[in-house]
């Protein structure tokens, strides 16, 4: 893997490594704020933010933390930092922190930040865990921007608020799809990504646990 | 009273189920529910933890955060003092000790019990739902009282659809999915059927 050169370290994660669609990681505060471009913009850049800053805190002092406590100095580190984030959103973005409520918060136990500190930033020097987290907040944003573009338009026919399709609400021809807002949308969306991306690339798919057999005797049964 | 908490727990267990309403503790929901067994043993620990967590979150911000909650140490100008912000800090770390000293008491006094549990308690630190029980906790300024009742109801809620979810699971994997849906992609896709149906509890009201 070609992931040691910093252009490496910032599009690795973005396509072939994606921490959500093939490491399973930090889905738990992803999925409830894509039901508008906004809030999945507002949510991307945090992340990033956190852990870029996270990684390349932890590496600065990655040869001072005693390897028994290291997951609470993260932990501290982290925490930090995201109190950094939700002071600012609160004094300047007030509107969407209300929105993102409790999901600024989460970014704390975003496996994604804790990864990658975890996995890279204690092995790898301070310029590159930071691009490492870069990239792979990158990797995640590119997730939650795609499912909120989905979900934004079907569901309420605009983008970052502007129309695109007027609906007939508003005395247009486009029947807004109201299981877009909701929360099981999410899921479908993402799950439909994920066969997509690993159809276009075969190596990601899992093998699965019992072959099926084809089905030989297909005319007797008729 | 009784009418409150009783509707406060109904609330916490079906219509704002924890992972299927909020997603919230999606990375353990998915990677630890392949088996009815082990979801079962975490599902207990976490409503464990979150019945314990939430409530002493709530006293933490009662008590030591919030403006003029510094007033009974009787220190001059306590009054004043606010400490909402450093909130985020205190209640990850609250969890995490809990998680640390239930896994001692556990090992000490109940060996059997932590034989069963016991893999699955560090996992939980970093589980947002735990995280997020007591986020929200604080943000609809729950009282003592209704902590206690919103933390154990989150958690049977995450409980319940973990090992619903991984029944499930069971059975698909004998299934012929198709080969990009394989694992995670269909396992997605019935999450969002499940939650698809947990919806159908959100008109209720007691």
């Amino acid at each position: 893997m070609a992931a040691d050169t910093p252009t490496g370290l910032l599009t690795t994660p973005v396509f072939r490594n994606n921490p959500i669609t093939l490491q399973i990681l930090g889905i738990c505060s992803a999925l409830a704020v894509t039901n508008s471009m906004q809030t999945s913009l507002v949510m991307g850049l945090a992340v990033i933010a956190v852990t870029a800053f996270s990684s390349f805190f932890v590496s600065l002092i990655r040869q001072h933390i005693p390897s028994s406590i290291r997951i609470i100095v993260q932990m501290t580190i982290i925490a930090s930092l995201v109190i950094v984030v939700d002071q600012l959103l609160r004094a300047y973005a007030y509107d969407l922190s209300k929105q993102l409520s409790v999901f600024v918060g989460l970014i704390i136990t975003n496996c994604i930040v804790m990864g990658r500190a975890e996995a890279y930033a204690m092995q790898n020097g301070p310029g590159l865990s930071f691009l490492d987290g870069v990239g792979n907040g990158l990797g995640y944003s590119l997730i939650l921007l795609v499912v909120g573009f989905v979900r934004e338009l079907f569901g309420s026919g605009s983008i970052f608020g502007y129309t695109v399709f007027a609906s007939i609400k508003d005395g247009g021809w486009y029947m807004t799809n109201g299981l877009m807002l909701l929360p099981p949308s999410a899921f479908f969306v993402i799950g439909l990504l994920i066969w997509a991306m690993r159809s276009i690339s075969p190596e990601q798919v899992e093998k699965a646990e019992y072959k099926i057999t084809a089905n030989t005797k297909a005319q007797e049964a008729v | 009273m009784f009418e409150l908490y009783l509707s406060l727990f109904i609330k916490a267990v079906f219509v704002e189920n924890m992972a299927l309403a909020f997603f919230l503790g999606m990375c353990t929901f998915l990677a630890v529910s392949k088996k009815v067994q082990s979801a079962i043993g975490l599902g207990v620990a976490v409503v464990v933890v979150l019945t314990i967590t939430v409530p002493v979150n709530n006293l933490i911000l009662n008590y030591l955060l919030k403006g003029g909650a510094l007033t009974w140490t009787g220190i001059e100008g306590a009054e004043n003092i606010d400490l909402t912000f450093l909130g985020l800090l205190s209640y990850i770390g609250v969890i995490a000790a809990i998680v640390q000293i239930l896994e001692m008491v556990l090992d000490k006094f109940v060996p059997a019990l932590y034989n069963a549990l016991g893999v699955y308690l560090p996992l939980i630190t970093v589980n947002c739902a735990i995280m997020g029980a007591s986020l929200f906790m604080v943000q609809r300024d729950y009282a003592f009282g209704e902590s206690v009742i919103y933390g154990a109801g989150a958690g049977i809620g995450w409980a319940l659809a973990i090992t619903a979810l991984a029944g499930i699971r069971e059975r698909l994997k004998y299934s012929d999915v198709p080969a990009g849906l394989q694992g995670l992609g269909i396992t997605f896709l019935t999450v969002g059927l499940m939650s698809l149906g947990f919806m159908s509890f959100s008109g209720v009201q007691l």
